[in-house]
């Protein structure tokens, strides 16, 4: 069932150059982490796929990343505000792994600090660009990170733990290599993001699927 | 045209439909969106299946949508076999969007979807700007499609043709029952940083706002030179939007980019059509249809008293808060 409500904006915070937009929660349920939110972007004619950062009581936080029109519209709310919010969508982390390993990349821990939070606070492994970006590191529990040009990669452990990982896709693509069951966070340009418009086709085992209904969250499989 | 102003006047009007723009949603995935809607029009559907085009499928830009989807599709076996059965139990009557290469293929399909009983009514997509070779005219495809079919026959078109209303008149002359107009724009998009076009396929169509005028243009031309009944769409967003396609000429709305952004635009959409229609002096938004051609007869109010209800109005519609506040 589609749910989409007119949120009110509580707080919009810097996190080094990322900012935290935090809603209230309203009819909106947080959902299974790294499942997504469409946001309506103002001014904009499509609203942007969105992961869910926190979810403390009657709140829903986002972690925005302002590279473009449709972000820095959403970085540029203020508190009173109100915004369209549709979610949650597709399929997020499978829960029931026993050792999980969190690994995140620049923007891509934005799931993570809802994630160790409905897992308990497992060990995570964070990368960043510059000393800047990593303070955004201080949302994820546990954080152990690394700044370019160290990466995530090469800090990871030997042993076999569980990987739940969101980041940019080389990133993603290196963790698969190392770690072929991990479950991994992938991005598409998403139009609707409920299954309406194939804009977000991505190739899984040689056909072309729609990552906002598979995904975005994948075990293996993608191209 | 004396015809179809006519058919709008008598008071057996009845109430616009509200549909999904063909190929704007997947009604398995989305089953209430479609059931808030009068009618559902399908994905096209082409003879072979088609994977579609490679990514990047859509860019944003400031005044619409590009998208490049390339008709992706099962094809009209697994459509008739695994999609048909599902979508005619949504309970919402079915268009089925036909798609082709040639007119022999456009008729195949037509023939095969001639004794379902789940279809409705058929639009031929004659104007997708994603496939290259489209052959024959469209007149020739309306053709081969009316001998194999009694089902109502919609000839989709693009506003990118010398003369839409030449090409209107012959499909009307070859058969076909109603026109959807309009169809996508080819358009480009280039990324700001490194100029190279945004999209996988460098061109895709253009919907959203920006065809706004464009489909106005053509439903007008089209009311202006055929009788065939008009299905209007490109960029319709607000109640406003649809009536004034209603007032072009069309007889029924068709919704697409919108429902991306919001999948309760239908209820919306339909609730602000009645309240605009009714600020403007029309009983119901059917008796709009038609009005931009100057037709009087048969309304409830005159454009007199339509003319001079409208400065209280202006500030209702959302054009001038400046007087809203000083009143
Ligand atoms: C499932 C999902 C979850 C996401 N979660 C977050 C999040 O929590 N926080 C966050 O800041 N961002 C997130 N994103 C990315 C975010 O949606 C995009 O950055 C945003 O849509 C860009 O819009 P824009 O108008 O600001 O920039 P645009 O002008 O649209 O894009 C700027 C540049 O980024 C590229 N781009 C745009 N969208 C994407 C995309 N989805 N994937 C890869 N490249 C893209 C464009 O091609 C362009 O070069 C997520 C994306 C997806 C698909
Ligand atoms: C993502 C997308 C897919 C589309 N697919 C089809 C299609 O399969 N067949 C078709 O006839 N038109 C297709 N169209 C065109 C729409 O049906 C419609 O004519 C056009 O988008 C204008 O309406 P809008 O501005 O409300 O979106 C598509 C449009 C979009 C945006
Ligand atoms: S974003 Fe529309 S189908 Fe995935």
């Amino acid at each position: 069932m589609l749910r989409r409500a007119a949120l009110s904006v509580l707080g919009v915070e810097p996190v080094g150059p990322y900012t935290l937009l935090r809603l209230r929660r309203g009819a909106i349920r947080p959902g299974v982490p790294g499942q997504l939110f469409m946001l309506e972007a103002p001014g904009r004619l499509l609203p942007r796929p969105m992961s869910l950062c926190l979810a403390p009581p009657g709140e829903l936080g986002f972690l925005i990343d302002p590279i473009g029109p449709g972000t820095r519209a959403l970085a540029c709310l203020e508190p009173g505000d109100e915004l369209g919010v549709l979610g949650p969508l597709g399929h997020g982390f499978r829960l029931d792994v026993e050792r999980p390993l969190l690994v995140g990349g620049g923007i891509g821990i934005a799931p993570l600090p809802y994630l160790s939070e409905r897992l308990g606070h497992p060990p995570a492994l964070v990368g960043f660009r510059s000393e800047w970006h990593a303070e955004a590191a201080a949302l994820v529990p546990r954080a152990e990170v690394v700044v370019e040009p160290t990466l995530v990669t090469e800090r990871l452990p030997e042993e076999p733990w569980d990987v739940l990982a969101c980041g940019p896709e080389p990133m993603l693509r290196a963790l698969r290599r190392l770690a072929p069951s991990a479950q991994l966070a992938w991005e598409a340009p998403m139009a609707c993001g409920y299954g309406a418009c194939y804009s977000c086709a991505v190739e899984l085992d040689g056909e072309w699927q729609r990552l906002c209904v598979e995904g975005p969250v994948l075990s293996g499989g993608l191209r | 045209m004396a015809e179809t102003l006519r058919r709008g006047a008598g008071p057996e009007r009845r109430p616009p439909l509200i549909l999904n723009a063909s190929g704007c949603l997947d009604a398995l995935t989305a089953p209430a969106v479609a059931r808030s809607l009068d009618a559902f029009v399908t994905k096209t559907v082409t003879p072979l299946p088609r994977g579609g085009n490679p990514p990047v499928r859509i860019a944003e830009t400031d005044v619409g949508l590009l998208n490049s989807i390339g008709l992706a599709n099962l094809g009209i076996d697994a459509f008739l076999e695994r999609q048909l059965p599902r979508l005619g139990e949504l309970g919402v009557p079915l268009w089925v969007s036909v798609g082709g290469f040639a007119a022999d293929g456009y008729a195949a399909s037509c023939a095969r979807l001639e004794g379902r009983p789940e279809v409705e009514a058929l639009e031929l997509n004659l104007s997708c700007p994603n496939v290259d070779g489209a052959a024959g005219t469209a007149a020739e495809i309306v053709l081969a499609c009316r001998r194999v079919t009694a089902k109502p026959l919609y000839a989709k078109l693009s506003a990118a043709t010398w003369d839409l209303g030449e090409t209107a008149r012959a499909v009307e002359a070859a058969g076909a029952d109603g026109l959807s107009l309009v169809n996508t724009l080819r358009g480009l998009a280039l990324d700001e940083r490194t100029l190279q076009p945004r999209l996988g396929t460098a061109l895709g169509g253009l919907s959203g706002p920006a065809l706004r005028p464009v489909a106005l243009a053509a439903v007008y031309a089209c009311a202006r030179v055929t009788t065939l009944p008009i299905v209007g769409m490109g960029g319709v967003a607000r109640g406003r939007d649809a009536l004034a396609l209603l007032a072009a000429g069309a007889s029924r709305v068709a919704l697409g980019t919108v429902l991306f952004g919001d999948p309760q635009a239908p209820a919306r959409i339909r609730a602000e059509l009645a309240e605009e229609a009714a600020l403007l002096g029309f009983r119901t938004p059917a008796e709009a249809v038609g009005a931009a051609h100057g037709r009087e007869d048969g309304r409830s109010a005159t454009l007199d008293q339509r003319l001079r209800s409208f400065p209280q109005n202006t500030c209702k519609l959302g054009t001038n808060e400046a007087v809203d506040r000083r009143s």
